[in-house]
């Protein structure tokens, strides 16, 4: 198990050491920050001043290790527009991001779960064929769409945007034009719905189908037959015999789609106007403020790794198989 | 006997053959195409689709407008159902008097090409790395599985932000992006399906014979791979398509005045609350090509392999 341990201990440091160096270059690589920084009317001049003024003349490798050194110090750097730290700047709207992550996160796995564990028990009956027609139809609609047309439900139909803490005027209008809106703070419980609603819905046709697919598989399993033939009730078999060993998989994609939670919720932060660190993300790349964005791929790509071993590790601890081979 | 005979009309013994053929079992290929025949979901989505690409392809002669005109005396038109809509312009016109159809029509052409040639690209990339690493194994198979969880912890929709927006809103770009984006699903299912093959009698004997290993990758595990690169690659470019759309939805995809249904959606929200159709109809675009592309992939997997149906 230590083996174990210290081996994807150490892929995961060797692959958040890449990636960092990928999404660094990535940028630089993509065009000239400099002449965009300056903008259209720009000198020569002015560009060089620029890049030199943003160590952005050096070689890349070197602006690479002066970044990495800086950031192993717990200092990311400032933001070009706010000149505030980026790390404070990051920091600060996490709240909102995490907030928005965990709760889409739990309120998928409800409607998963049971949804998943349904379509098994009634697998091939109508049940089972309208549950595969809903996640069909949630993995194909883009989660932007679905969150106007939430926006117009609520809004216009049930007349109920006003509850949910918006007003009918902010929510026709994009929330990156809306710099005076954003919540951060001032966000109450009601903001969250629309936006928990629509993440949940983007993650609720993975969870569901590999939930089924696992549950179909354990429930014709020997040992299910033998708890069936004790006489124990379905509920006992269902949820103390199959559930547990069906839901494996399932927490082991949940933690991966947390991950990808946290870097989705820039559609949603941005339509819903939160002030979270997808929308800081979004208005830093329109503003080319690179500090800012370099160092949130980063934190967004490390999330992702760190709960990847997460789960790595929670599999082998339950599973003796994974840690051996 | 002339020669004209002999090419025009087989011997009788050979025909009777021919018959006796008929009645055996179908070949692999038949059954498949029986299956394909019978599968609702297959057949519904193919159709789906090519009527997709016939818009697409045809847009300059079917679509009734232009769908760069700007027209502001005939500005955010009914579409026919509505209460002064005229048939016109069947879905209305846009803010700027843009007729939506013929948009949408052009829209359909950008989501396909950016689809399938960014799902071809990460299909080139992700399919040569996951054969590369599950034929040769070892130390190579580690650097594929190491470029894979790289590629896996980058954040998609991010990356692809702020690539687009430092370069400009160049399509080629984007495309690029998305391809280089999306390999990993290639590359995993590749990889495993290799490790399997590579330790077969055909792949053994075809060793033993003497073949390299640059023809036994391309004659005898690459043509094992076609059905699953398909359905993948379907998967992928749904994904892509809808990537494109969120992007260009956030006004750092495709550009204006170019007619993007994702930026259809957005440049409607200003009036979503008296012109619903207005969104409802390029998002359901969106919805309705992805959905069928996602209907014939699933279709291709049950029909290939109807033993692995799940």
């Amino acid at each position: 198990m230590v083996n174990f341990l210290i081996r994807r201990l150490i892929i995961a440091i060797l692959v958040a050491i890449t990636v960092s160096i990928v999404g660094f270059a990535l940028l630089r690589f993509s065009g000239d920050l400099a002449a965009l920084l300056a903008g259209e009317n720009a000198t020569q001049e002015d560009i060089a001043r620029i890049a030199k003024s943003y160590g952005l003349d050096l070689p890349i490798y070197q602006q690479y290790f002066n970044w990495v050194i800086s950031a192993l110090q717990g200092d990311l750097g400032k933001s070009l527009f706010t000149h505030e730290p980026v790390a404070e700047l990051i920091l600060s709207r996490l709240g909102v991001t995490a907030t928005l992550a965990f709760s889409a996160l739990a309120l998928g796995l409800l409607i998963a779960i049971p949804l998943g564990v349904l379509a098994a028990v009634k697998a091939n009956t109508w049940v089972d064929r309208s549950a595969l027609v809903f996640s069909v139809a949630g993995q194909a609609t883009p989660n932007f769409w679905f969150a106007l047309i939430l926006i117009y439900v609520f809004g216009v139909w049930w007349r109920q945007a006003s509850v949910l803490g918006y007003k009918l005027s902010e929510l026709s209008i994009f929330g990156m034009q809306l710099s005076g809106l954003p919540i951060s703070g001032s966000a109450t419980w009601q903001h969250f719905i629309m936006p928990v609603l629509t993440l949940a819905t983007t993650i609720v046709p993975a969870l569901m189908r590999l939930t089924r697919t696992g549950m179909i598989e354990v429930l014709s399993s020997d040992y299910v037959r033998t708890a069936r033939a004790k006489g124990l009730s379905q509920r006992s078999v269902l949820f103390k015999h199959s559930l547990r060993n069906a839901i494996l998989p399932v927490v082991s994609l949940a933690a991966v789609q947390l991950g990808f939670l946290l870097g989705g919720s820039v559609i949603v932060e941005t339509i819903f106007a939160l002030n979270g660190v997808g929308f800081l993300a979004i208005r830093s790349i329109e503003r080319i403020d690179f500090p800012v964005v370099q160092s949130i791929l980063v934190c967004l790509a490390c999330t992702y790794i760190f709960l990847t071993l997460l789960s790595d590790i929670i599999n082998a601890k339950l599973d003796p198989r994974v840690r051996l081979s | 006997m002339t020669l004209a005979d002999i090419t025009s009309a087989p011997p009788a013994s050979m025909a009777k053959a021919a018959d006796e053929f008929a009645t055996l079992a179908p070949s692999p290929r038949e059954l498949m195409r029986r299956r394909a025949k019978s599968h609702i979901g297959f057949l519904t989505g193919m159709a789906i689709i090519l009527f997709f690409i016939i818009l697409a392809v045809f847009a300059p002669l079917l679509a009734p407008h232009d769908p760069y005109d700007q027209n502001l005396t005939a500005r955010l038109l009914d579409p026919v159902w509505g209460p002064k809509g005229t048939w016109a312009h069947i879905f209305g016109t846009d803010a700027f008097g843009r007729d939506i159809l013929s948009r949408l029509m052009y829209g359909a052409r950008l989501s396909l090409m950016i689809g399938f040639t960014a799902a071809a690209i990460a299909g080139v990339i992700g399919v040569t790395l996951g054969i590369v690493g599950g034929y040769f194994g070892g130390r190579v198979d580690a650097v594929v599985v190491y470029l894979t969880n790289v590629k896996l912890a980058l954040p998609v929709i991010l990356v692809a932000l702020s690539i687009a927006s430092i370069s400009g809103g160049s399509i080629i770009v984007l495309i690029l992006v998305l391809g280089l984006l999306t390999w990993d699903r290639y590359a995993v299912v590749v990889r495993s399906l290799t490790q399997q093959f590579r330790d077969q009698e055909f792949v053994l004997s075809s060793l033993a014979a003497g073949a390299s290993h640059a023809r036994i990758i391309f004659r005898e595990i690459l043509p094992n791979l076609t059905n699953q690169i398909i359905v993948v690659a379907s998967l992928d470019m749904a994904i892509i398509i809808l990537i494109e759309a969120a992007l260009s939805f956030l006004g750092l995809g495709v550009r204006p005045p170019t007619p993007s249904w994702g930026l259809m959606v957005a440049e409607a929200r200003a009036v979503m609350f008296f012109k619903p159709h207005l969104i409802m109809i390029p998002g359901a675009a969106i919805f309705l090509l992805v959905i069928a592309i996602n209907m014939a992939g699933d279709g291709i997997r049950d029909v290939t392999s109807p033993e692995g149906r799940g």
